[in-house]
């Protein structure tokens, strides 16, 4: 897992890789938190391109996030969700509240 | 194909990746695509991580995985012995969660429900929870 802020565009990018689920969720949590909590970003990403898995713990574990981030006024957003995870989170509609970002070209 | 095989496994958290990755390498004796893979794995970690955190509420416990293959679909039981369900109906609604202080997101037993191709659960309160699932693996 990787946190990653950006100073000048008040962005914070949070990596996941591995497996999401209620085991692995603790420790993300704690970190994301930790983050948002010390950087107060304008805009969150959470990027999933090293998820080979996720359960709906994900699903928990991203909200409780976003909730945390919100009470700040920050946005946030999701990019490199693969198709697997991407099942799990259409199932509640979480696109509409936390939208995919344009995905960009890899160099 | 004809085959079977039991797994049982203390209740502790590390043991969801373990447990699906276990019916994920038995099933693959059907050679399932990669999706059908993901559907299993995603419904034994749901129903695993049910009996850790609501069956046992997090403490020690025991729970049995018994799998069999029947010609081209995977028979999956879930087994605890902790507290059971009170309203199964209600715990099956999408979005509930006895336990939102802990970030569920009440979609588990959906989950089960809809990548798999059959699912019931019966549950005794304070005798323990069973959930039984199928998947057809397509030729």
């Amino acid at each position: 897992m990787l946190v990653n802020y950006e100073e000048h565009t008040r962005t914070l990018v949070i990596s996941f890789d591995g497996e999401i689920d209620h085991h692995s969720c603790a420790s993300m949590a704690v970190i994301s938190d930790d983050a948002i909590k010390k950087y107060l970003p304008q805009k969150l990403i959470f990027d999933f391109r090293g998820v080979k898995f996720m359960d709906s713990a994900g699903i928990g574990m991203i909200i409780g996030r976003y909730k945390q981030l919100i009470r700040f006024g920050g946005k946030a957003e999701m990019q490199n969700v693969g198709d697997d995870v991407k099942r799990i989170f259409n199932m509640v509609g979480i696109f509409k509240i936390i939208p995919l970002a344009k995905e960009k070209e890899e160099v | 194909m004809d085959n079977e095989m039991k797994l049982e496994i203390r209740s502790k958290s590390c043991n969801e990746a373990f447990a699906r990755i276990v019916v994920a390498a038995f099933a693959s004796q059907l050679d399932p695509t990669l999706e059908e893979i993901a559907d299993i794995k995603t419904a034994v970690s749901e129903a695993v991580t049910n009996s850790i955190i609501h069956g046992y509420d997090s403490k020690d416990g025991v729970i049995h995985i018994n799998c069999k293959l029947i010609d081209s679909s995977i028979e999956i039981e879930i087994i605890d012995y902790g507290k059971g369900i009170e309203n199964i109906d209600v715990a099956k609604q999408p979005l509930y969660t006895s336990k939102p202080e802990l970030d569920r997101s009440g979609m588990g037993f959906t989950i089960m429900e809809s990548f798999m191709d059959f699912f019931s659960v019966e549950s005794i309160v304070g005798m323990g929870t069973k959930i039984k699932m199928r998947k057809e693996i397509k030729k």
